[in-house]
């Protein structure tokens, strides 16, 4: 009681004080809102169960993972490169990784092969690899950072993403390069303009000096320095120039889809 | 007349009052701190799962996230509490005067008297507004640890972006090692804090009501 008491402000109308409390009570909706949010908060902390199945918190977290795209889109330095290394840096052997086993990767045939161009470009045309191969390429050796965390340096060469998409006339004030790969289960990534016209973003046909083997992506795969392993597509079969998020394999599953490093 | 009462009024309380010990703002940043660094720990040990550096992984019971994305999810909205919350603390600590009223002077005699008394059980609690020596090193210790563990996440988060703080670190792979000492030292510190906060009630009732 004597602490109740030491609570109360002196020369404070206790009953004024009480209806003026009563006034800034929230509704009962809001009341049973933030007690839910209270429990599942508790729930999470007590017993370490996972509550991403919980409605509210899965859309608030896709809400800030869209967040985070922006804030990442606005921190993305066009002009910042990728760190390089020496050829002596390069990680041996490079690892395949996939959500399949090795013998599970696409085998593509590259005489058959045609890259097909889609969406706001000038020259819709499609592309054999004999055309691509004879496009200038440049090497690049970088760092391939993968979701899980870890790295490895490999040595891509081939044409600079950006220089393809000035010769085929493509819109680039449109927001999305739209890739779709040869996997059984369709793999596909958007990637955001910026990072397509970046000067290390490139369509990459050699792995340390020889043809693109099957485990990294023959005939054709998207290096991408700036963006976490997934969004550098392998195997690639089509690029689609456009306004529209067309989701990705990974993305859709909840990886933060800017992603970038 | 009336101006008598007024002045009876305003003595009346100031006498049995018990003096504040945790402002308001202190304890507010302490306990969303308290969730923002229980939600990046459980949500980092799923994150590590996906590629250990370590011989080990963690129970899936104690992750959170369910998986990888999920965990991803969690520790890359659980950072904004974190670093907002402990910006907040870090500005309002140095401007109120706070760190150096209450942390400052930390000597090395200070801290080996201490340990001895604390060690021997001598150690007195009857001053909560008054840190021991113990306590000044292992809170300023763990203010650092703080700042290092997030500037660690940005430089894995953003590896090319942030590049000189990645090399800072000694580069990507070594900042994640960096990152998980960072978060064991935590732990360790949760131990100790946790545990000296039930020895000692007087100091979690200060942490929740403020006396």
């Amino acid at each position: 009681m004597g602490r109740l008491r030491s609570l109360l402000i002196p020369g404070v109308d206790k009953k004024l004080l009480v209806k003026d409390a009563v006034k800034a009570m929230p509704d009962l909706a809001r009341r049973r809102f933030i007690a839910g949010g209270a429990s599942l908060g508790a729930l999470t902390l007590l017993t370490g169960c996972d509550v991403s199945d919980s409605f509210s918190a899965d859309t608030l977290l896709a809400q800030i993972s869209k967040f985070n795209d922006a804030v990442q889109a606005a921190i993305f330095n066009p002009y910042a490169l990728a760190p390089t290394f020496p050829e002596s840096a390069i990680t041996k052997p490079f690892p395949f990784n996939a959500y399949y086993e090795i013998d599970d990767a696409p085998d593509v045939d590259g005489k058959a092969w045609k890259l097909e161009v889609r969406g706001l470009v000038d020259n819709k045309k499609s592309w054999t690899l004999e055309e691509l191969y004879k496009l200038p390429q440049v090497k690049q050796v970088t760092r391939h950072i993968c979701v899980e965390g870890w790295s490895a340096i490999g040595s891509w060469t081939g044409t600079p993403l950006r220089d393809f998409l000035k010769l085929i006339g493509a819109d680039t004030r449109a927001k999305y390069c739209w890739f779709q790969c040869a996997d059984a289960e369709g793999y596909n990534s958007p990637l955001d303009m910026e990072t397509a016209l970046h000067p290390q973003t490139q369509m990459t046909f050699k792995f340390a000096d020889e043809i693109l083997p099957r485990a990294y992506g023959f005939p054709m795969k998207i290096r991408v320095p700036t963006k976490l392993g997934f969004k550098n597509p392998k195997y690639v079969v089509s690029m689609e120039v456009t306004n529209d998020y067309k989701g990705g394999y990974w993305e859709d599953q909840g990886y933060n889809s800017f992603s970038g490093s | 007349m009336s101006s008598l009462t007024i002045g009876n009024e305003h003595a009346a309380p100031t006498t049995p009052r018990a003096k504040v010990i945790q402002p308001g703002w202190v304890r507010t940043v302490h306990w969303i701190n308290a969730v923002a660094i229980v939600l990046m720990i459980m949500s980092g040990w799923q994150v590590y799962n996906a590629s250990p550096l370590f011989r080990f992984s963690f129970p899936a019971s104690i992750t959170l996230g369910g998986w990888l994305g999920g965990a991803l999810l969690w520790h890359f909205a659980a950072m904004w509490l974190l670093m907002v919350n402990g910006l907040v603390y870090l500005t309002l600590g140095f401007a109120t005067g706070r760190f150096a009223k209450k942390l400052l002077p930390v000597t090395p005699s200070g801290v080996i008297a201490d340990t001895k008394a604390a060690l021997t059980g001598k150690l007195s609690h009857d001053d909560l507004s008054k840190y021991n020596y113990v306590q000044k090193l292992l809170y300023i210790g763990i203010i650092v640890v703080g700042v290092v563990i997030v500037l660690s996440g940005l430089s894995i988060w953003k590896p090319v972006q942030l590049q000189y703080l990645t090399a800072l670190f000694g580069g990507y792979d070594i900042a994640r090692y960096v990152h998980f000492v960072c978060m064991a030292a935590i732990c360790a510190f949760l131990v100790v804090h946790v545990a000296l906060a039930l020895l000692v009630p007087k100091s979690l009732r200060a942490m929740i009501i403020g006396r």
